[in-house]
């Protein structure tokens, strides 16, 4: 297992555009991916769980990725959020 | 006989189309919850090819930003967590039907319960995907794509339409609206004026009394809804239908005039739009410019605001169509109970009241400098006129005003061009501004009163609720002082008025403006060819002697 964390940036957070783009990257990769928010773990090819932790600008997240491409996954995903500028 | 609110006049005669969106979800157990699985996984196979196929309708007609939240819908049905609880469910022994129901209720609330404007959009998302989902499970068929194939003359019955749906009909085959909810200014009543379709709204169970099919009279004079109507009163209507066919015919002649009254005073008729396509049948009715064109269409069903670039465009087509004639843009006029879901707005105890129109603009600076950016790149294509909604006190307008200041320079530091002749103005919506109109005519070029608002707020009623309808009377004297005051108050700075609200369509009160002065009506593009007739009848000086009456009389 590997895992990251953000400090999200962007003015949204994790909502409109910014979710759809996250979870259809997500959703690419064989592995198993968690966003960790205040110690509720979700599934994050799921944009209806991901939408419900409620992940807002200057909150910090972790992501947890476990399977056969996860460093991959990490490297991709956490630069994504980073890049979030809408 | 049903009867409803007439919206939008004429007699319309043809079958029923039905768009349903309610869906009975009954429980019942299953033994073969494998095949049920089965049955659901293709279910969300088909919905899936249908909703592809509605995002590339909407992406050619109402371009891709529109289009997004169709994007929201595949994610949801490609949700891992969303299909495996309904499989959990029907592992249970449940239908696919009600577990896809129960789980959908399962987010919906969960959403709802952040209470968070953007989340309970998405909750309506899910609320759609699902209801398309048992819709394919009870073998029903698709409205919507029964919406693009419409047969001539069909009668369009429904619940409410939204936006997108009414954008995917091909109105030329749409004989009538009839749907159970909406007002005067909801959606479907403001499509059917523009295209002048006979429309019946808030007719009260009409879904389960019209069946697909069925023949259907509307009547959108007096509201009246008849289904399979005997031969006689067919027969009836067929003529008045005739009648009136012959009447817009000879009505046509003052497309191309401009129009004087009997004693020779020129009253300018102009069009109320929404959208930029509008602008042709504008001009078709002899329009002699836009006296408002609604821009918050442009800001809303999407997740994001549109960028300065694609406002530019829709402000630059509208400004291009009318060829030189004055194009009159309101700023955004959003709050209320228009609703955008990225601007995050607090759920208000009294929206109407609240943060909306101008308010909510100078609250949001950037979104606003970025319309009035757009509309002064588009300015050098036509002849723009730029108003501010809603202003309730000077300090507002000054305000909105410093902010233009502020875009112009930005600009002109870009290098970017913008005519140096765009007038400005404001409307006039609340008493307070009427009151005070003498000093805000120092501050602008021209003022349009919305009479809508203004009754509204004069009235202290809330225009959406039906227990107090009764008191929505334009002829209150309240009204008409404070339309006559501000009439005079903006001569008198030689500024010259108009009225964009509903009674500038109203031909029985059109002699009553012209009256009192008015210089300019602004009306649904449908409604020109009439006004402009009830014009040239209307002699001033028998109205101004009546002015004193009407401003005493209740």
């Amino acid at each position: 297992m590997v895992e990251a964390k953000v400090i999200l940036q962007n003015p949204t957070g994790l909502h409109a555009r910014p979710v759809s783009i996250f979870v259809t990257q997500a959703a690419k990769f064989k592995s198993d991916i968690f966003i960790v928010k205040d110690g509720k773990e979700v599934n994050a090819k799921s944009i209806l769980n991901i939408l419900a932790i409620g992940a807002k600008k200057g909150d910090e997240i972790t992501l947890k990725i476990t399977g056969e491409d996860e460093k991959e996954a990490l490297d991709t995903l956490v630069k994504l959020l980073e890049g979030l500028n809408e | 006989m049903i009867t409803g609110i007439p919206v939008s006049e004429g007699i319309g005669i043809g079958k029923a189309v039905i768009v349903k969106k309610e869906n009975s979800i009954e429980r019942y157990n299953i033994s073969n919850t494998e095949k049920e699985i089965e049955r659901f996984i293709e279910a969300i196979d088909k919905a899936k090819k249908e909703i592809s196929e509605i995002k590339k309708h909407a992406e050619q007609n109402l371009g891709s930003d529109k289009a997004m939240i169709f994007d929201a819908h595949l994610l949801i049905l490609n949700d891992p967590e969303f299909v495996k609880m309904v499989k959990e469910k029907i592992q249970q022994g449940t239908n696919a039907e009600w577990a896809v129901n129960e789980t959908a209720k399962f987010y919906e609330s969960l959403l709802l319960g952040l209470d968070d404007e953007y989340m309970r959009e998405r909750a309506n998302d899910i609320k759609d995907v699902s209801e398309r989902l048992i819709r394919i499970l009870n073998g029903e068929s698709d409205s919507e794509a029964g919406l693009k194939n419409l047969a001539e003359g069909s009668i369009i019955v429904a619940e409410d339409l939204t936006p997108s749906e009414t954008a995917q009909m091909d109105k030329t085959k749409v004989a009538g609206f009839v749907t159970q909810q909406g007002g005067r200014t909801s959606h479907t009543a403001i499509i059917a004026r523009t295209y002048e379709i006979p429309a019946v709204v808030g007719v009260k169970g009409v879904l389960g009394k019209i069946k697909d099919g069925d023949i259907v009279i509307v009547d959108g004079y007096q509201g009246i809804v008849l289904i399979n109507p005997d031969k006689q009163i067919l027969e009836e209507y067929e003529k008045r239908m005739k009648e009136e066919k012959q009447k817009k015919e000879e009505l046509k002649r003052f497309a191309v005039t401009e129009v004087k009254t009997k004693d020779g005073r020129k009253v300018k008729v102009y069009a109320n739009i929404a959208f930029p396509d509008e602008a042709e049948i504008a001009i078709k009715n002899g329009a002699e410019g836009i006296g408002l064109f609604r821009t918050e269409f442009l800001f809303m069903n999407r997740s994001s605001p549109p960028s300065e670039d694609e406002q530019f465009a829709a402000y630059k087509a509208v400004l291009e169509k009318m060829e030189g004639k004055p194009v009159i843009i309101r700023t955004l006029d959003v709050g209320g109970d228009k609703s955008i879901p990225y601007l995050n707005i607090e759920n208000e105890l009294n929206p109407f009241l609240g943060c909306r129109a101008i308010r909510l603009c100078l609250g949001h600076r950037e979104l606003f400098k970025t319309q009035l950016k757009a509309l002064l790149r588009a300015s050098v294509y036509g002849n723009l006129k730029i108003m501010f909604p809603m202003i309730t006190t000077a300090y507002e307008l000054k305000e909105a005003k410093s902010i233009l200041q502020e875009a112009k320079e930005e600009l002109k530091k870009q290098g970017i061009e913008f005519s140096d002749k765009i007038e400005v103005g404001i409307m006039i919506e609340t008493p307070a501004a009427a009151l005070v109109s003498d000093i805000l005519a120092d501050e602008v070029d021209f003022f349009s009163i919305g009479t809508n608002d203004l009754i509204q707020y004069t009235l202290a009623i809330d225009r959406t609720n039906e227990k107090v309808s009764y008191l929505y009377d334009p002829l209150n004297p309240a009204i008409l002082r404070l339309i006559k005051m501000t009439v005079d108050n903006a001569h008198k700075k030689g500024k010259e008025v108009g009225v964009c609200g509903e009674i500038a369509s109203d031909e029985n009160i059109v002699p009553i403006l012209i009256g009192f002065g008015v210089d300019e009506l602004s009306v649904n593009p449908a409604k020109i060819l009439s006004i402009k007739k009830k014009i040239t009848e209307t002699d001033c000086n028998i109205e101004k002697s009546k002015v004193n009456k009407y401003l005493q009389i209740n």
